[in-house]
């Protein structure tokens, strides 16, 4: 039988506020156990959460990067449940009204297009973090992380492939560092993902059961932990068996995922508005000036690109894949007087290099500036673009600016004509029966006299002179 | 309307509380009661009228984003039955 696989994926986006989500307890990463949980996180008798106004802010921020309903009324309801990482015993969520509804995010695997449906997305406080190892059996509860703020972005079931799960979540993670409401560490949790999987007969509209696969943590686990779920499922289907409706924890380090039973019967979370609580409302004020403050989003500067810097849609797409890639290649083409040649270093010879290393942009050791400053010597003919790849490698490895490196090591390009005439005729008096031949119809060998004066002159004749004075002299 | 005794044992079991086959019988009966009130409810018309999230009419107070809690651990943890290592500790939570 062909089966269709269904996805749909919940992303919990931490947001990048300075105190939590109702307490004014920091929430930065990597602090001692419990140093940044408040009597609110803790959920000591008699105290009561204060909403972080710069949460609603970027929720929102989020909604309108979407085209989502913005809901001028939202309500937190209680989510209820017992597990030790949960003081209050109950989670702060948004249930019936969340603050953003009905929002999109447009996709692109192998050159095709496609719209993902976003249901909503909703505010709620993340729980602390549970310690299983090391406590003379005892596990060993740290409340640091209780009440941070997040985000929960609920997509429609419309992925058919783990590669089209994977280009959404990028582009959603790409979309909140633009927005500058996540650092989208994925590392330190602050992007998870939670994946709903379901087979169904091809050509069937009604939805087969799912399970859901929680704990993946990186896009390539994404993607394998959705491959494996498939073939699991249809092994069970084609094994003429059910597949449960169940949560599922994806194992990395054995490429699996296996159930969860123990939270299957605490499933019924009795959501009730939160009394401490009352509906979150926001104005048409709060709602223009956080459209204001909206950066250019990824489509638009894709756009901008291909009119400003006369880039191919290809190219644009992939130095606008992150704002900090599509900030680095603005200043490398600011520098350099070509933002052609820019376009192809940035996406050429550096993310070669980052990929070689296994880099993240950040981490380059080359600026923007300094890259501009070199693909500005090819510009202005100082240095042909063979040599500018030997001063990249300099560069890379520390060697300082272009200039510097062009200077010390004598790399100047040899654009002076009669300094290249010179050569040009030694080389064509050393080889006399390459001369013959070319003059006998064979042009091509003019390949092979570039080649020797290339040779000659390690690499820094200017190849475009060289080929002019080579076709006069030999002609 | 009607609750059988297993409702209430769920209900309880979900709130994590334990109750006596006495104590089931009478909770039936009050929690029973309690919903012949709503019940009561339900029969007036609310047509048009948009549900209520809160009993008050005042918008949710929004703070200002600033960290303006210390670290409290120490005092914290001197109620905490078992702590280690600046953590709380807790019978054994299996996955």
């Amino acid at each position: 039988m062909q089966w269709e696989t269904v996805i749909g994926l919940e992303v919990h986006v931490q947001l990048r506020t300075k105190s939590k989500l109702f307490s004014g307890a920091s929430i930065a990463f990597g602090a001692e156990p419990n140093t940044q949980a408040c009597e609110v996180d803790i959920a000591l008798p008699g105290v009561l959460p204060v909403m972080n106004r710069d949460a609603a802010y970027m929720a929102v921020k989020l909604g309108l990067a979407i085209d989502a309903t913005i809901n001028i009324q939202s309500v937190f309801a209680r989510k209820n449940y017992f597990y030790p990482d949960l003081p209050k015993g109950y989670q702060i969520s948004q249930y019936e009204i969340p603050i953003v509804e009905r929002g999109k995010l447009d996709i692109e695997v192998d050159g095709k297009k496609k719209t993902i449906g976003i249901t909503r997305a909703h505010l709620e406080e993340d729980a602390g973090k549970s310690l299983h190892e090391e406590f003379h059996s005892n596990t060993g509860i740290d409340l640091n992380r209780a009440g941070t703020p997040l985000v929960e972005v609920v997509s429609e079931p419309d992925m058919r492939s783990p590669a089209e799960a994977v280009a959404y979540l990028k582009k959603l993670h790409a979309l909140v560092r633009y927005l500058d409401i996540c650092d989208g560490n994925m590392q330190e949790g602050s992007f998870r993902c939670d994946a709903n999987i379901s087979m169904r007969p091809k050509g069937q509209e009604k939805l087969g059961i799912r399970a859901e696969i929680k704990n993946i943590n990186s896009f390539r686990f994404v993607e394998k932990a959705i491959e494996y779920e498939i073939e699991r499922q249809i092994d069970v289907l084609e094994g003429g068996g059910e597949v449960v409706q169940e949560t599922r924890l994806y194992d990395a380090a054995k490429n699996e995922t296996r159930s969860m039973r123990s939270k299957e019967e605490a499933h019924d979370y009795r959501y009730f508005p939160d009394p401490d609580l009352p509906p979150l409302m926001l104005d048409d004020e709060f709602i223009q000036s956080t459209k204001d403050s909206l950066p250019e989003l990824p489509a638009a500067k894709r756009q901008r690109f291909i009119d400003q810097y006369r880039l191919s849609d290809y190219d644009a797409g992939v130095l606008t894949t992150s704002r900090e890639l599509a900030d680095y290649y603005e200043t490398v083409a600011a520098n350099a007087g070509d933002a052609k040649l820019a376009a192809n270093w940035v996406s050429g010879e550096l993310a070669a290099y980052l990929n070689k290393e296994s880099l993240d942009l950040d981490q380059a050791p080359i600026s923007a500036e300094l890259l501009g400053g070199l693909v500005k010597r090819i510009t202005d003919n100082t240095i042909s673009g063979k040599i500018a790849k030997d001063i990249f490698e300099a560069m890379w490895v520390g060697g300082g600016d272009a200039d510097s490196i062009i200077d010390s090591k004598g790399l100047k390009q040899i654009s002076d004509s009669g300094a290249l005439e010179k050569i040009v005729d030694e080389t064509i008096a050393a080889n006399p029966g390459q001369a013959e031949q070319y003059k006998n119809g064979e042009t091509k060998l003019i390949g092979y006299f570039v080649g020797q004066i290339m040779k000659a002159t390690q690499g820094k004749a200017n190849p475009k002179q060289v080929n002019e004075i080579l076709k006069k002299k030999l002609g | 309307m009607a609750l059988d005794p297993t409702d209430v044992r769920k209900i309880a079991e979900l709130a994590r509380l334990e109750i006596s086959d006495s104590e089931l019988t009478i909770y039936t009966h009050s929690l029973a009661q309690i919903l012949d009130l709503v019940g009561q409810m339900n029969v007036v018309d609310t047509t048009g009228i948009s549900p209520m999230a809160h009993p008050s009419d005042s918008p949710l107070r929004l703070r200002q984003d600033l960290v303006t809690e210390q670290d409290h651990r120490e005092g914290f943890q001197k109620i905490a039955p078992a702590t280690e290592s600046g953590l709380y500790l807790v019978p054994k939570v299996i996955e």
